[in-house]
């Protein structure tokens, strides 16, 4: 019953708004090649499922393994930062800068330096998801209780056991924030670095689709793409559930 | 139940003698203010013996919490001396000595008695032995179920008990509490006073009580230090009430308690 209301409303706008798209392109109100009907899309997903689903894999791969590698990055750099004060001044001012170099600037560069191959994905994919996750876990890492520090310092916690048994789960919360924020444009990472130069992924058959006016295909990739960010976001949020289960808990009164 | 400070003074022939756990000389501590400086501590002394517990009653603001914080080596005095087992560096006074604070304070992704088992794991005990010393703790202190709970399953007085495990299992010579029970309600609070109190007989070390309730001070201080407004000196000291194994209630109802609190808010006029 629960779950009827909270989904039964964007089920049933969605539902409403597929009709009406398919009753334009039906009626001709649009050229097909410029936006085909829903039906079409399926058919073309039905019809093309082997080379889309060729195409999705090294996409998949690439977001999941870039998004790894962001992951690991944005956490090191904000633990980097957070143990040295020096580091901080130094090096937080460059993180925000590379967030202000335009990946499109950097992505055909990466293609001339690494090839076709998946490095370049990876790289482009890593720099944009880095960022969410490095400032939020640095935030996290900034906002633990003081009072809480002080209890750990009397009972003898050196500057590891403060990181490991107080800093770091306290930032948990908080990394998790910025990797759901990171997951979900890593899909774009992904598709961004293939459309630069690939001859495999979503990112390319949709150029190729383009190119050809396969508009059908071109829409097909992009309900791919959307479903992976979705899932992808979901299973950031299901893992969040299980290793940080306090978060979401009522807070215990002080 | 053994022997606390005040009734063992006719013992004191065999038992060995009391030693000084805590001195303080003259403390004074500024604070950095807006315009020029705040005085929180004012030229403040006392000792505490390694048998007794000492309580400190004074307004809010006193400075009665950076008194704990100065003597625990976590925050540096302005002025005058500190030492805690004759050690007055601040890493060695670390070392001995353990504060509770009036917020639990407690890890809400622990169970807890992976709280209470922290204070051992930080002295690197390993987590499994930590548990078993813990739950013997917690048997003794009547915790025993509680032991699996979630942090946000219990009430503010069990949290305030895991926290009180948790201090005890660090294994300091030095007790500093501040206003440990000051977030509970009244009825919760009588409990734990005479729940600390048969904990605190249980082991005798040196206490250091800081709490702006006279009752509690009285109840479960050996010698009760009245402390003025900042900044804070000593304006009086007064003996503890000696309970001597009447209840609480009866205690507190005691005539010479309440002539005895009569003294105290004296001294805080």
């Amino acid at each position: 019953m629960r779950r009827a209301r909270q989904w039964g409303p964007p089920l049933a706008l969605l539902a409403i708004g597929l009709a009406l798209w398919e009753v334009a392109a039906r009626v001709g109100w649009v050229e097909d090649y410029l936006l085909p009907a829903p039906s079409e899309v399926a058919r073309a997903l039905v019809e093309d499922r082997e080379l889309l689903l060729d195409d999705a894999w090294v996409t998949g791969q690439e977001v999941v393994l870039g998004f790894a590698l962001a992951l690991a990055a944005g956490v090191a750099i904000a633990v980097g930062l957070h143990l040295s004060a020096v580091a901080r001044r130094a090096v937080y001012p460059l993180v925000v800068a590379s967030q202000a170099v335009p990946v499109i600037v950097i992505a055909p560069i990466l293609v001339i330096w690494f090839g076709f191959g998946m490095t370049p994905k990876l790289i482009v994919i890593a720099l944009i998801c880095f960022f969410p996750i490095a400032v939020n876990t640095l935030d996290g890492l900034r906002a633990v209780d003081p009072a809480q520090v002080k209890m750990l310092r009397t009972l003898g916690a050196g500057r590891w056991a403060m990181l490991r048994r107080l800093e770091l789960p306290s930032a948990l919360p908080y990394m998790f924030s910025g990797a759901k924020v990171a997951v979900a444009v890593a899909v774009i990472g992904a598709v961004f670095g293939e459309l630069v130069g690939s001859d495999a992924g979503l990112g390319h058959a949709i150029q190729v689709g383009t190119a050809q006016l396969l508009t059908a295909r071109v829409f097909a990739a992009v309900a791919i793409l959307s479903a992976m960010a979705i899932a992808l976001f979901g299973l950031v949020s299901l893992i969040e559930r299980r290793t940080v289960p306090w978060a979401g808990r009522r807070r215990p009164a002080v | 139940m053994s022997v606390r400070a005040p009734e063992r003074e006719s013992l004191q022939a065999d038992a060995a003698p009391a030693r000084v756990a805590v001195a303080v000389t003259a403390l004074t501590k500024e604070f950095p203010a807006r315009r020029g400086t705040v005085t929180a501590l004012d030229g403040l002394s006392l000792t505490v013996r390694d048998d007794e517990v000492l309580g400190i009653v004074g307004p809010s603001g006193c400075g009665k919490s950076t008194l704990l914080e100065i003597v625990a080596g976590l925050e540096p005095q302005s002025g005058g001396e500190v030492a805690v087992e004759g050690r007055s560096a601040p890493g060695e006074r670390l070392a001995r000595c353990v504060l509770m604070p009036q917020r639990d304070l407690l890890l809400p992704w622990r169970s807890a008695l992976d709280n209470a088992g922290l204070a051992l794991e930080l002295r690197g005990v390993a987590r499994r032995e930590a548990r078993r010393a813990a739950a013997e703790l917690f048997a003794r202190f009547g915790l025993g179920e509680f032991a699996a709970a979630r942090v946000d399953e219990l009430s503010g007085g069990m949290r305030q008990r895991v926290a009180f495990a948790r201090t005890l299992l660090a294994a300091r010579p030095v007790l500093l509490l501040d206003e440990p029970f000051a977030s509970l309600d009244a009825i919760t609070r009588a409990e734990l006073q005479e729940w600390t109190r048969a904990a605190l007989a249980d082991e005798p070390r040196a206490v250091l009580l800081v709490t702006h309730d006279i009752e509690e001070a009285l109840y479960l201080c050996d010698r009760v230090l009245v402390l003025s407004r900042r900044p804070g000196t000593v304006r009086a000291e007064l003996p503890g009430y000696p309970v001597d194994g009447r209840s609480r209630r009866d205690a507190v109802t005691a005539a010479e308690f309440t002539e005895l609190r009569h003294r105290a808010l004296e001294a805080l006029a």
